[in-house]
C-alpha cells in the first residue's frame, strides 16, 4: 500500500526536478572544495581506524554519510511538516485505503529512494575522482540508505511534535553541529578525550565511522556496533511516527 | 521618506528575531570553531606553511565575509518576494505617500543593518578568542557590510523579476554554496585549478574576503583594499540600478 505513496511524490516531484537535481550538487562542491583545495594544505590524514588516507579520501565518505542525513531530514520534516500542516495530504490519503503507518512507511521509503539515488550519483563522482581503493566502497551503498532510515525515522517522528515552523530552528541546531563535529572533516583523535565520549554517542558519527570503514576498504567487527546503533535508531523513529500519526490524523 | 519603510522591517524584525539566531549568529561560529579549531591542527601541521599565520587567524575574516553574503542574500530572497506577492507590504507602503525608491532603499537599509549587527557579533566573537591580529579588523566590518550590499542589490533586482521561488533554490545551490566554498574563504585561490581563478576575481565575494582577511591580519596595503572596495561598490550600484528598474516595472502602476 505503502508503494502508491512513493508513487505519488515521483509524480510530484516531476515538476520539482531542479530541485532533485540541485540535492546532488551541494556534497560534491564541498568534495572539490575541501578535497582539492584544502587537501594540499593538510596533506595525509589518519583515519581512527589507523589508515593514512589522503585528506580528500578522508572526507569523501564523511560527505556521503552528511548528505544522507541531509537528504533524509530534509525530507523527512521539512517536506512532511508542510504535507501534515498545509497540504493537508494525509488526510486525503487517509480516505483511501492507506492507513498512518502507510503513511509512515511511505514517506521513509521514498526519502531513501531519493537518498540512495544521489548516493550512487556521488560514489560514481568519488570513484572518477580517484579517492575508491576497494569494491568494498559498494557497501557505502546500504550503509548510506542505513543512515537514511535512522535519521529519517526520527526526523519524521519529530515532525509530528513540531508545532510551527519556527521549531525547525531546532533541527537545525541539531543538523549543524553534527555535520561540522562528527569526525567528518577531522579525526576523532583531534578531540581531547571528554568530548569525544560526546561526539561518539552522535548518531553521524557512527554514520560517518561506518561509510569511511567500507569506502577505504577497512572491514571489521567494530562496524556492526554503528550498524546496530543506526538500525536501533531508525526503528525507534519508525515506531513513534506510527503511533503519533495515529493519533494526530485519526482521533 | 524610506526611513518609514526602514520601520516596518526593524519593527517586523523585533517579532522574529529568535528565528535568526540560530542561521545568522551561531552558524558562523560553529563554521569557525569547527575549522578554525579542529580542522586547523591539520591544516597547521601540514605539508606546506604556504598560509603563514595560524589556519584560524586566517580563515576568520573569510568566515566574516561569507557570512555577510548569506545573511545579505538570505534577507533578500524570499522576503522582497514575499513583499511583491503574498504579504504585499510593499502595496500597502506604496498606497502612502511612499514612492517606490523609498520602499527599495528602505527595504535595503534594513538589509545593511542585518548584516552589520551579525558581522558585529562575529568579530567579537572571534576578538575575544583572540584570533584576529591587527586592529584595522574595525574597517573589516564596513567592509562587510558593503560585500552583503554587493550581493543583496543584484539579488533585490532577481527577487523582483522572478514569478516563483524555484529559482531561490538554484540561487542557493549554485550560486551562494559554491561562492562560499571556492572564493577564498577556506583555502588561498592559489589552491585552485588556473581556469577557476579569474572567475574568481569578478565575484563580489573573493574581494570581500580578500579586503576583510588584509585587515584582519594587518597585512593591508592601500591601493588593493581600496581596489576590492571599488568592485564591491560597482556591484552594488549596478544592482541597485537593476533593483530600481525592476521595483518600477512591478510595482508603478
Amino acid at each position: 500500500m505503502a508503494r502508491t505513496l512513493v508513487e505519488r511524490n515521483l509524480r510530484a516531484f516531476r515538476h520539482g526536478w531542479i530541485t532533485l537535481v540541485s540535492g546532488f550538487f551541494e556534497p560534491v562542491f564541498y568534495l572539490f572544495s575541501l578535497g582539492v583545495g584544502l587537501g594540499s594544505l593538510v596533506g595525509a590524514v589518519t583515519t581512527d581506524s589507523g589508515a593514512e588516507v589522503p585528506y580528500a579520501a578522508f572526507v569523501a565518505p564523511a560527505l556521503l554519510a552528511a548528505s544522507a542525513m541531509n537528504g533524509a531530514v530534509y525530507d523527512s520534516t521539512f517536506n512532511v511538516f508542510f504535507k501534515l500542516k498545509y497540504a493537508k495530504l494525509y488526510d486525503s490519503v487517509l480516505a483511501t485505503p492507506l492507513g498512518p503507518r502507510d503513511v509512515a512507511v511511505g514517506e521513509i521509503s521514498w526519502a531513501l529512494l531519493r537518498g540512495q539515488v544521489y548516493a550512487v550519483a556521488f560514489l560514481v563522482v568519488v570513484a572518477v575522482a580517484g579517492l575508491v581503493e576497494s569494491w568494498w566502497a559498494l557497501l557505502a551503498l546500504p550503509a548510506a540508505t542505513l543512515i537514511g532510515f535512522a535519521f529519517a525515522g526520527v526526523g519524521m517522528a519529530a515532525t509530528t511534535f513540531m508545532r510551527s515552523w519556527v521549531d525547525f530552528d531546532y533541527v537545525q541546531l541539531a543538523i549543524l553541529p553534527m555535520f561540522l563535529f562528527s569526525a567528518t572533516f577531522f579525526p576523532l583523535s583531534t578531540y581531547p578525550d571528554s568530548l569525544q565520549l560526546v561526539v561518539q554517542a552522535t548518531p553521524l558519527y557512527h554514520g560517518v565511522a561506518l561509510v569511511r570503514d567500507v569506502m577505504i576498504g577497512q572491514l571489521h567487527v567494530g562496524l556492526l556496533g554503528h550498524v546496530a546503533y543506526l538500525v536501533v535508531m531508525g526503528l525507534v523513529g519508525f515506531y513513534v511516527t506510527g503511533r503519533r500519526l495515529e493519533r494526530l490524523l485519526l482521533s | 521618506m524610506w526611513p518609514r519603510a526602514l520601520s516596518y522591517w526593524l519593527l517586523n524584525y523585533r517579532r522574529t528575531w529568535r528565528g535568526s539566531v540560530v542561521s545568522s549568529f551561531l552558524t558562523p561560529l560553529l563554521f569557525l570553531a569547527a575549522m578554525g579549531f579542529g580542522l586547523a591542527t591539520l591544516v597547521d601541521r601540514g605539508p606546506n606553511d604556504a598560509l603563514g599565520v595560524p589556519y584560524v587567524s586566517f580563515i576568520a575574516p573569510g568566515v566574516l565575509a561569507a557570512t555577510a553574503m548569506q545573511t545579505a542574500v538570505g534577507e533578500s530572497t524570499f522576503s522582497v518576494m514575499g513583499a511583491i506577492k503574498w504579504q504585499r507590504q510593499y502595496h500597502a507602503m506604496l498606497a502612502g505617500p511612499m514612492g517606490v525608491t523609498d520602499v527599495l532603499v528602505g527595504h535595503l537599509v534594513y538589509v545593511a543593518l542585518r548584516v552589520l549587527v551579525t558581522s558585529a557579533v562575529f568579530l567579537l566573537v572571534a576578538g575575544a578568542l583572540g584570533v584576529l591580529l591587527s586592529w584595522w579588523v574595525v574597517l573589516a566590518l564596513p567592509v562587510a557590510v558593503l560585500t552583503g550590499m554587493a550581493f543583496a542589490t543584484p539579488v533585490f533586482a532577481f527577487a523582483a523579476t522572478t514569478e516563483s521561488d524555484a529559482g531561490f533554490n538554484v540561487l542557493f545551490r549554485f550560486v551562494v554554496m559554491p561562492l562560499f566554498l571556492f572564493s577564498g574563504t577556506f583555502f588561498p585561490i592559489s589552491q585552485l585549478p588556473g581556469v577557476l581563478q579569474p572567475v574568481a576575481w569578478f565575484t563580489p565575494l573573493w574581494h570581500g574576503v580578500s579586503a576583510s582577511r588584509a585587515l584582519s591580519l594587518g597585512t593591508a596595503e592601500v591601493l588593493p583594499v581600496l581596489g576590492h572596495v571599488l568592485v564591491l561598490a560597482v556591484w552594488t550600484a549596478g544592482g541597485f540600478l537593476l533593483a530600481r528598474r525592476a521595483f518600477r516595472s512591478r510595482l508603478e502602476v
